[in-house]
């Protein structure tokens, strides 16, 4: 099931093992795994996780630490690190906001710390489109200059905007080295994100009279922007986007689900109520994700990285059902 | 006997009905289809299926234009465009292949003169196109307005979208008088309000060649005598025209006057983009005379308001 995914003209570059380690930062979450499927035989993967990785391959050496202690600093002070892959942010509405800002926040601040004081050579994080913002006026594809206007209403990803916000300037003011956001919209697979969750509900609500177009992308398609983000030399902002932009209601006839329409006011009372009585997991102000559109151009990540969606529409739609022991 | 005699005539007389009723259902469809083709032409299918090639067989429209939606709407503004409005159409073989924007004078309160400049440009055409007109931001806010117009192909007027839209190869129809041209009292009627300049950045920006678009017979659909301020403060609205039509129960239709649309030749300009007001503001001038000298001749060849 695992496709094969990695840059293809990147391999001379990556793939000697005595390069130095790419440090993984939330690698038991369903994306990490996957991408550490690909990049352990090419590299010397650590990973960093305050989960535990059962059935990690052999050659991974993870560390069940939380990256706010001290331990991580030593990791970074003895490996030979070349790359740090910042997967670990945190996004469970129901913590609370400290919780929130202390491990998202704070610990990436400490590990832009440990990567300068390191001189680590190349620093991703995984953002979102999200932090764009699904707003009535935004133009139908925002390119990575548009504003970060996603923190207004949701107080939920105002971290992830400050993070995003963190290493772009780390990116101005470290030039020796290569930082790289990516922001893919949303990601579809075995991952357990807000529009995979949504779209593997059985009856998926939508908001009546509103019927946006969005971009969904494949989780491999992602793994691939990862490890392509990884070749000396890249540095910058990418958004990521996959296959062409689709209605929300013909994504749903595409899946095969059944929709129910309801009222906008009515949905968004309803969902606040329905979160606070832990029925949903889904928080109130993420409802303007099916009312708004949110798309991003990609050009730029198509032209320097060489991406391009490896999943058509229907795979990537349909990766929201595949087995899950992934 | 007799009843039975009674019955067997009923079955003639039933049985002769039948025939009756078949011929009376094929004249039916013979109207009905006369009708349609009266009312959609000949060729509607065919047109339809040029839209289909454009916006399906090419991956999609990234703004969700969706040719069956677009196709009932046709059905709906077919009525008003042949029937209601009876338009002519003048010179629209001005309007070139490619990339294009279309200047127009806005006017009548509802704006139906965007609708029908539309379905003259799918009904008229050769191809036919899709105009895409650019929409008040709020509109994205209404829930079925904002499905409707993104499955009609209207997008949210944000400058990005325009661009992007010219670099498609699409039909842009922009109304630079904005709200302004569109609510003017009834005594205003054919006189151009001050043009705005972003399409002519945008039009040289993009290469874009502008075709001046002259409509008349829409200033007299509703007679305005004025804005009325106070109503329109109250309900957070740009104008509330005073409409004497609106408070007859019945009348709210617009009337059925006759609508002319001119479509004049392709203009191009060029020159910085961000050149100064003024140097822009001459070639804006430019075009507003254009239009509306195009308004003047067709004012003065036109015999009635209705016919």
């Amino acid at each position: 099931m695992t496709d094969q995914v990695g840059p293809d003209g990147a391999t001379s570059a990556t793939t000697r093992r005595d390069d130095g380690a790419i440090v993984i930062t939330g690698i038991c979450g369903r994306l990490g795994r996957r991408l550490t499927r690909v990049l352990h035989r090419e590299a010397k993967v650590i990973g960093l996780d305050r989960r535990p990785f059962p059935d990690r391959p052999s050659d991974i050496e993870h560390h069940e630490i939380d990256v706010r202690s001290k331990r991580t600093k030593d990791i970074f002070r003895s490996g030979n690190v070349r790359a740090l892959v910042h997967l670990g942010v945190m996004h469970n509405p129901r913590d609370s906001a400290e919780d929130h800002h202390s491990w998202n926040v704070i610990a990436f601040q400490h590990l832009l710390e440990y990567a300068e004081r390191y001189k680590v050579p190349k620093v991703i994080l995984l953002s979102s489109a999200n932090v764009y913002g699904p707003r009535p006026d935004n133009p139908v594809f925002l390119n990575e200059d548009a504003p970060l206007l996603g923190a207004g209403p949701f107080s939920e990803i105002r971290d992830l905007v400050g993070l995003d916000m963190g290493a772009q300037s780390y990116l101005w003011r470290y030039p020796q080295t290569e930082a790289v956001i990516l922001r893919p919209s949303h990601i579809l697979g075995t991952v357990h994100n807000a529009p995979s969750n949504y779209l593997r509900l059985k009856v998926v609500p939508t908001l009546l009279g509103f019927d946006p177009m969005m971009q969904v992308v494949h989780q491999d398609d992602v793994v691939w922007a990862l490890r392509a983000a990884l070749v000396p030399g890249v540095r910058g902002i990418f958004n990521i986007a996959g296959p062409p932009p689709v209605s929300l209601s013909r994504a749903l006839t595409m899946l095969e689900r059944s929709a129910v329409a309801v009222p906008h006011n009515m949905a968004r009372a309803a969902v606040d109520r329905l979160f606070r009585w832990r029925v949903t997991s889904f928080p109130a102000p993420e409802l303007d994700f099916i009312r708004y559109v949110c798309m991003v151009d990609d050009s730029r990540a198509r032209s320097v990285l060489g991406y391009q969606p490896r999943h058509d529409l229907l795979q990537t739609l349909r990766a929201v059902d595949e087995e899950r022991w992934l | 006997m007799e009843s039975r005699n009674a019955l067997a005539r009923l079955a003639d007389v039933a049985g002769g009905a039948v025939p009756f009723l078949e011929r009376l259902r094929a004249v039916a469809r013979h109207a009905s289809d006369e009708l349609k083709t009266r009312l959609l032409g000949r060729d509607f299918e065919e047109r339809v299926e040029v839209l289909k090639t454009r916006y399906v067989d090419l991956g999609g429209d990234p703004f969700g234009f969706d040719v069956e939606t677009a196709r009932n709407a046709a059905v709906l503004l077919a009525f008003f465009h042949r029937m209601y409005f009876r338009t002519e159409v003048f010179g629209i073989e001005h309007v070139p292949a490619g990339r294009v924007l279309l200047i127009a004078n806005h006017s009548g309160q509802v704006p139906i003169d965007a609708a029908i400049v539309g379905s003259s440009l799918f009904f008229d055409a050769n191809p036919p196109r899709v105009v895409r007109a650019m929409v008040e931001k709020w509109t994205a806010t209404l829930p079925f307005v904002s499905a409707f117009f993104n499955r009609v192909g209207q997008v949210v007027g944000v400058p990005e979208n325009a661009r992007r839209l010219l670099e498609m190869g699409e039909v842009l129809l922009a109304f630079p008088e904005g709200i302004r041209g569109v609510s003017k009292p009834f005594e205003r009627r054919y006189q151009l309000e001050p043009f705005g300049l972003g399409f002519m950045r945008l039009a040289i920006e993009t290469n874009t060649p502008i075709v001046p678009v002259a409509v008349i017979g829409a200033e007299e659909q509703y007679v305005s005598l004025g804005n009325v301020s106070w109503a329109a403060r109250l309900l957070d609205i740009p104008v509330f025209p005073l409409i004497p039509q609106m408070f007859v129960p019945g009348a709210q239709m617009p009337l059925p006057t006759k609508y002319r649309i001119h479509f004049g030749e392709p203009m191009r300009f060029e020159g910085g983009v961000d050149d100064d007001d003024s140097v822009i503001g001459e070639k804006v001038w430019l075009v507003r005379q254009t239009i509306s000298d195009m308004l003047r001749r067709g004012l003065s060849s036109r015999r009635s308001v209705f016919l």
